[in-house]
């Protein structure tokens, strides 16, 4: 199966540095984007059909789905969600956690076989606990999560034909070639209930479709899909580099993960300082704001300027606490929002959310840069 | 019998039905060309092409040419090296020369090529749109420390270190009165403080007509010491420990004594007529460990304003660059082999030192391999002559750029290299009362803001077409360039790909 549609390869890390030969991938697409703000649980269907509408905005080259709630036997389980080429890469694979990590439980995603959907990898997904001892042996500073981040960068880079889909607890990514719709009814998404979830329709337009390369990219807890392009890519790369993100998957979006794992977890900046370090105001209103303020967003954007996202993009960022939309400073990609109950809705269109909730007591375009952050109320 | 004279480089071609007599050549040339006898009379042999009198001929009677000088053609005895030797066996001596680099080294900026937008992602117009080129240079944490106010919202835990701001992405060069006039310094001075950007002084103290623009310069500390007090140390909104200059790498300088005018004098406190001699190394920074205790020291003096620390681009310049990060820097300021000087040896200007672009991307990526780029801002100098060097500069992963040469072109310079010898027809590179009060500094303001005003245009409609509103989204952003007729090794050093990949 690599034969036509060969995916890029890692990169090939010299003694000297970074690889800067990379093909970077770009895409434009439709997204969808749910949450029950009370933690009420919903189907897969749903979200499907709110994608279904926006097959105009992908080209079949590329779907997925994220989806927080879904395990809830497993919760205090990390689950990979992992896609293997052949079968040395799951031997390899499954080698290296099984060195590292307790596995509880590990099994195929389930799938449906469609004609539509062709050639798909191996799907495997396991559920694991980190031994402490091997974490304590090989990187005694870390904490759990970290160690969980390098094993994910470490099988991404240095297990050919293994990619991590997702490593969250209590979630999943689910993605592959095809249209979104098609590939929600490839893993059997109506089968499983989540009080999040978020789609997306994918249009790459410059490398053939690859499993890997779909939308949501996801790390730990976070994530993501986007629509556009990330022109600053270059520069959010060797910024995540120097902090030991690796950027495998040749995508931008694959950066936006990481910087929102990296300024959370790792620098523990709030999501809205987060957003405005990846969509930061203009110098212009920063000039005008009052002094403590101004001197909070000028540190920020001369710490973070790496970090910017610059270039078209709208972004659904999902994580364990809700849900987050955000465009570009000059908003060059569509993003609604809609509310109806305890539901709020994102989409790039306003169309995909009626297809789901005809009716909506509030519906309205976000503003440039002004992220819409949603939080699950205290759960009882 | 043997020669004593040298050929003449050019030739001076005075039209004599359109001379009107007027004598302003004889006047304007800083290099007594001219003389009267019944008519205009050139001496060729003294002439350096620096245009002076073509420009203020009213008649337009004056051509200068290159002379040719027929020798038979010898693809390994260029002509320069035939007139070398014999200016060297006419006396002895290194020969000596002023500005940058002359020779056919590669230009990599000229196998550099910048992106664009096409319809994936949608090119910004910058006549519409906003589109920042502002940075600051200095060292930046790790992180952003924030606390939570009671009322909502956020305060910054900790402030940043002190920081130099640049409205557009450039810093004018280095250059000490001394080998400029005063005049050229106070149109940097003025054009500095119009664009909200810095001046260096360079190593010759700061005369007292330029502390009032203390808030757009840096002050140079150098291995002679010349003109550094306390007042001085805190005149500016920083400081610069001048280790390297990309012209003459590990060598000195050397002020000669004709040049130190009582004013000279006075701004780098020594005697008036002697020679101001900046030793080669700075006898107090013997290693890496002695560069830190000056960081310190001169931290110490300026409550901690931001310490830049320039070097040559020198062979292992990434190493060195990381050592003075890790001695306290805030800024480095790297200099190319390409860089301009007053004076330099032609041997160690012409064979010595590395060209900015490959050192520039060889200290990015060590300094990130490390994990302490942030704490650097990188200022990268020596050879940039147009908006597009500086754009690709700042892709390659400069902060901003530090520009000497093409700061004193707008001053009517025209790179005749001939600094060295005080006779600057333009009132640029001397210290001739009567040629320095040609050079008006109000007007030499003006065209150099207007020349940085129209580079900070070009660079906007570069981010633009790259689809990027801000400065820090060029910078290290080596995926927007390419490489052309670039060997894979340099392309790896650079880290940049081909073109067509």
């Amino acid at each position: 199966m690599k034969m036509n549609n060969d995916p890029p390869q890692p990169p090939q890390h010299s003694r000297t540095g970074f690889s800067h030969s990379y093909q970077k991938d770009i895409s434009n697409c439709g997204m969808a984007g749910l949450i029950h703000t009370r933690g009420g649980r919903i189907g897969g269907e749903v979200i499907i059909k709110a994608v279904a509408s926006m097959r105009d905005r992908g080209n079949g080259l590329g779907g997925g789905f994220s989806a927080y709630g879904i395990y809830p036997e497993f919760r205090d389980l990390y689950a990979f969600h992992i896609m293997f080429e052949e079968a040395s890469s799951k031997r390899n694979a499954e080698s290296y956690l099984s060195e590292n990590y307790t596995i509880h439980k590990s099994e195929p995603i389930p799938i449906r076989p469609l004609r539509v959907v062709s050639s798909p990898p191996l799907l495997w997904r396991y559920f694991l606990e980190v031994k402490e001892e091997r974490m304590l042996y090989l990187f005694p500073e870390l904490d759990e999560r970290d160690f969980v981040m390098r094993s994910v960068m470490k099988i991404n880079s240095e297990i050919p034909g293994a990619y991590v889909f997702s490593s969250g607890k209590d979630m999943g990514g689910f993605k592959g070639v095809g249209y979104a719709d098609d590939i929600g009814h490839f893993y059997r998404l109506e089968e499983y209930e989540g009080y999040l979830w978020t789609a997306h329709q994918r249009f790459p337009t410059n490398t053939p479709g690859w499993w890997g390369g779909a939308h949501p990219f996801c790390l730990l807890d976070w994530s993501i899909i986007h629509n556009g392009e990330i022109s600053s890519y270059g520069i959010n790369k060797r910024y995540l580099e120097m902090f030991g993100y690796e950027c495998t998957l040749f995508t931008d979006t694959e950066v936006i993960a990481y910087l929102f794992d990296l300024l959370s977890r790792r620098h523990h900046l709030p999501l809205s300082l987060i957003c405005q370090s990846l969509a930061s105001p203009f110098w212009k209103a920063i000039d005008r704001f009052p002094e403590d303020e101004r001197s909070l967003y000028e540190a920020m954007r001369m710490v973070y300027g790496s970090a910017l996202l610059n270039g078209p993009f709208a972004i659904l960022v999902g994580h364990h606490r809700g849900l987050i939309g955000l465009t570009d400073r000059i908003k060059l990609r569509p993003l609604v929002a809609g509310i109806q109950g305890d539901f709020v809705f994102m989409a790039s269109e306003e169309s995909a959310i009626r297809e789901i909730s005809p009716q909506l007591e509030k519906v309205w375009a976000l503003r440039a840069g002004e992220p819409l952050m949603v939080e699950l109320e205290a759960q009882a | 019998m043997m020669k004593d004279t040298l050929p003449a480089e050019f030739f001076v071609d005075v039209d004599h039905r359109r001379c009107v007599r007027c004598k302003r050549c004889i006047q304007n040339c800083g290099f007594s060309v001219y003389s009267f006898a019944d008519g205009i009379v050139p001496d060729h042999s003294k002439c350096v092409a620096c245009h002076r009198c073509v420009t203020y001929c009213p008649q337009q009677a004056i051509r200068i040419e290159h002379r040719p000088l027929a020798f038979r053609q010898n693809a390994n005895w260029s002509t320069q090296h035939i007139l070398d030797i014999w200016r060297q066996s006419l006396a002895p001596g290194m020969l000596l020369t002023g500005m940058g680099n002359d020779l056919p080294y590669p230009i990599l900026w000229d196998h550099l090529l910048i992106d664009a937008c096409q319809v994936t992602n949608p090119s910004i117009d910058p006549l519409r749109e906003p589109m920042e080129l502002r940075t600051y240079l200095g060292k930046k944490p790790d992180l952003v420390s924030i606390l939570k106010k009671p009322e909502g919202g956020f305060l910054l835990k900790e402030a940043l270190p002190p920081q130099i701001r640049l409205e557009v992405p450039f810093i004018l060069s280095a250059m000490s009165y001394g080998s400029i006039s005063l005049n050229a310094q106070k149109a940097m001075a003025m054009t500095a403080q119009e664009l909200g950007i810095v001046m260096n002084c360079g190593e010759g103290g700061l005369h007292k007509d330029l502390y009032p623009y203390g808030q757009n310069i840096v002050v140079q500390v150098a291995s002679g010491r010349f003109g550094v007090h306390r007042e001085y140390l805190n005149a500016g909104v920083g400081t610069e420990i001048k280790i390297g200059q990309g012209a003459k790498p590990g060598i000195g300088g050397h002020l000669p004594g004709e040049k130190v005018s009582l004013e000279v004098s006075q701004t780098r406190m020594i005697p008036m007529g002697t020679d101001a001699l900046s030793p080669a190394p700075h006898h107090d920074i013997y290693s890496i460990e002695d560069l830190r205790l000056l960081i310190y020291a001169l931290k110490e003096a300026t409550d901690y304003k931001p310490v830049s620390v320039k070097i040559a681009a020198v062979h292992n310049v990434a190493a060195i660059s990381s050592g003075i990060v890790r001695a306290g820097a805030d800024i480095l300021h790297i200099d190319g082999f390409r860089g301009g000087t007053g004076a330099a040896p032609s041997i160690i200007r012409n064979h010595v030192g590395i060209p900015i672009e490959l050192a520039l991307a060889a200290v990015d990526d060590r300094l990130r391999q490390e994990g302490i780029r942030n704490q650097v801002s990188l200022v990268a100098a020596g050879g940039i002559r147009s908006s597009a060097d500086a754009a690709k500069a700042i892709a390659l992963g400069a902060d901003a750029v530090a520009l000497g040469t093409a700061a004193l072109i707008p001053f009517g310079c025209n790179v005749c290299q001939r600094c060295h010898t005080g006779n600057c027809s333009w009132g640029i590179a001397t210290q001739k009362p009567e040629l320095v009060r040609r050079l008006d500094p109000e007007v030499g303001a003006e065209r150099l803001t207007n020349l940085l005003s129209s580079w900070a245009l070009e660079i906007k409609e570069v981010l633009g077409a790259l689809g990027i509103n801000a400065l820090e989204s060029l910078r290290g952003n080596r995926e927007r360039l390419r490489g052309i007729g670039l060997d894979s090794q340099t392309l790896e050093i650079l880290g940049v790909k081909p073109a067509g990949r």
